[in-house]
């Protein structure tokens, strides 16, 4: 278990050793930190008619939902950028050598590199949650809705980064990897709302397996354990896959 | 651990691409102190083995054992025996070469007390204590080279394969790496590949030539010695006699006239007969002024062996000329 966090710790540190994952962060501060403060204003401006409809939406409604809808969409085409290098540069560089002929299992490998990236994307998530955080200042925020859109979205993020890793042992163009994980991951996105093919069990079967449906609960505060054992099942899957993926070179026919 | 523990063992390798047969019925033993020259034309199969060696790849048949352990079965105890050096160094070049050092000492399991120790002995085993601070992509080729040597002998492994471990570096780089092969060699067994043969000659105790995925010569360095052994003699005489009176000298078995005048006298391998040509000389008056063996260069005798079939088919064509 220790190989699993060596990789890890190697990933993050590869990560910030570029320039791209200080671009991404700042990139992705900067665009949430608009996003942030275009909800905050529309919020002051509707308040006053919000305090007369009874049950009406809190800040945290009105607010952090939107908002980490937002980033989730955005973080749908970055997360491939940063996955895409992770096993497929290392194969192209012959750098793979050196993991797989050191005492290390596949699984640990896959594992590692998985938790790497996990470990900067919830990096990045914290940085965005201190934005609505900062409003408990002025105001009362319901932390629990904040808690369950934190949990949602670094849930969503894990799937991001584990179907990116998938797509990455694929192949040992980096951009290959990223186009083909972004291409997975919309796919997966898109599924609830592509349309049924005229088939309403299986659009229902559609609509279930999508990326969105399961987020959508977990961002109005509403934690439903399936929810929340759909996301990691889909990174299960991907990391299996993956695994699986990169025991096969090995094999190789 | 005994001295004589064997610490790579091969048994019927096989691997397959498709139909084309990269590794055919490859086994050998190493035993520790012993370095493995491992020779071999282009795509003759030299790395395949190497990777099966490593558990880069599985065979397709066979076992390799490492130290006692099943490369397949219990690949962790394994790999954890031995160090690789692949023809590509594996190195990170966003990495400082002790940053890279520190992790590779990590991944093979080094206990964490013991990395620094480990790291600097590496280090100056390969000749860099200096650049320990500075980016792997901004080191030489030769460099690189020794840090993917460093990253290979981090862990102390009982056994280091080593493939193509002096490409790209100069005369003088080779020299220390051939010494430090040979100091790896007294504790560690070694597999070398390469092809450059007296690379071979010089640091080797035993020596493997394949071709074709098949092993066509494994002896060591003192049976290589023996087959190199002339089988002619060279001979300049001022006042050469009738070749018949050579060809009578006992061991003689056929005289040949040189273009330069001097002559060839062949003989048995075993049957050496320089000492009486030179008494018959003297005591004749033929006017002795040189008198060579002939030696095969180890390059004959790897040109021998590689190039006495027809040239290497691509994969599968002798599956299609079987069938």
């Amino acid at each position: 278990m220790s190989a699993t966090f060596t990789i890890a710790r190697r990933e993050l540190h590869a990560l910030f050793l570029s320039p791209l994952a200080w671009a991404v962060l700042a990139v992705i501060q900067a665009i949430a930190a608009y996003l942030f403060l275009g909800r905050v204003n529309d919020f002051l401006n509707v308040q006053t008619m919000l305090s007369r409809v009874p049950n009406a939406p809190g800040v945290t409604d009105f607010v952090v939902a939107p908002l980490f809808g937002s980033v989730s969409i955005i973080l749908l085409m970055v997360v491939p950028l940063l996955s895409m290098r992770m096993i497929a540069d290392e194969r192209r560089t012959g750098t793979l050598t050196l993991l797989l002929s050191a005492p290390v299992s596949m699984s640990e490998i896959v594992i590692g590199k998985f938790l790497g990236l996990f470990a900067f994307l919830c990096l990045m998530v914290a940085m965005i949650t201190c934005m609505p955080l900062s409003l408990e200042a002025g105001t009362h925020l319901d932390l629990g809705k904040l808690a369950a859109g934190v949990l949602g979205l670094v849930l969503m993020l894990g799937a991001f980064a584990a179907a990116g890793l998938f797509m990455s042992a694929m192949t040992s163009q980096p951009v290959v990897a990223a186009v083909g994980s972004f291409g997975l991951l919309l796919l997966l996105w898109i599924l609830s709302f592509a349309g049924n093919f005229g088939n309403e069990a299986l659009g229902h079967v559609l609509s279930y397996l999508s990326l969105v449906k399961h987020f959508q609960g977990l961002v109005k505060g509403e934690v439903v354990s399936t929810d929340v054992v759909y996301y990691v099942l889909v990174i299960i899957l991907f990391l299996a896959l993956g695994i699986r993926r990169l025991d096969a070179d090995r094999l190789q026919r | 651990m005994a001295d004589d523990e064997v610490l790579i063992r091969v048994e019927g390798l096989y691997r397959y691409y498709d139909n084309h047969c990269a590794v055919d019925n490859v086994s050998f033993e190493l035993r520790k102190g012993e370095i493995l020259g491992f020779l071999g034309p282009n795509g003759a199969g030299k790395s395949t083995t190497m990777q099966i060696l490593t558990g880069n790849l599985a065979p397709s048949q066979g076992r390799v054992e490492i130290a006692g352990y099943d490369i397949l079965d219990q690949p962790r105890a394994a790999k954890a025996a031995l160090g690789y050096l692949p023809e590509k160094p594996p190195v990170y070049p966003d990495l400082t070469v002790d940053e890279f050092l520190h992790y590779c000492a990590r991944l093979n399991r080094v206990p964490r007390g013991d990395i620094p120790g480990a790291r600097d002995n590496a280090k100056a085993r390969c000749g860099l204590s200096d650049v320990g601070r500075r980016l792997i992509g901004n080191l030489s080729k030769g460099y690189q080279q020794r840090v993917g040597i460093a990253q290979a002998i981090i862990h102390n492994p009982h056994v280091v394969i080593l493939d193509e471990p002096t490409v790209g570096l100069d005369p003088i780089q080779i020299r220390e790496i051939r010494t430090l092969i040979t100091e790896l060699g007294r504790n560690h067994s070694v597999i070398l590949s390469t092809h450059i043969l007296p690379e071979v000659q010089s640091t080797c105790d035993r020596v493997q030539i394949i071709h074709r995925g098949r092993l066509v010569f494994a002896d060591s360095l003192s049976g290589l010695t023996e087959r190199m052994r002339s089988e002619s003699l060279l001979v300049r005489l001022s006042a050469p006699p009738q070749d018949a009176v050579l060809a009578a000298i006992p061991g003689v078995g056929g005289v040949e006239h040189r273009a330069d005048g001097s002559l060839r006298l062949m003989h048995a391998a075993a049957d050496d007969p320089a000492a009486e040509v030179a008494r018959q000389a003297v005591h004749n008056g033929w006017g002795l002024s040189e008198l060579t063996p002939e030696r095969k260069s180890l390059e004959q005798i790897f040109v021998e062996l590689t190039a006495s079939d027809e040239p290497a088919p691509s994969g599968g064509d002798a599956q299609e000329a079987a069938a």
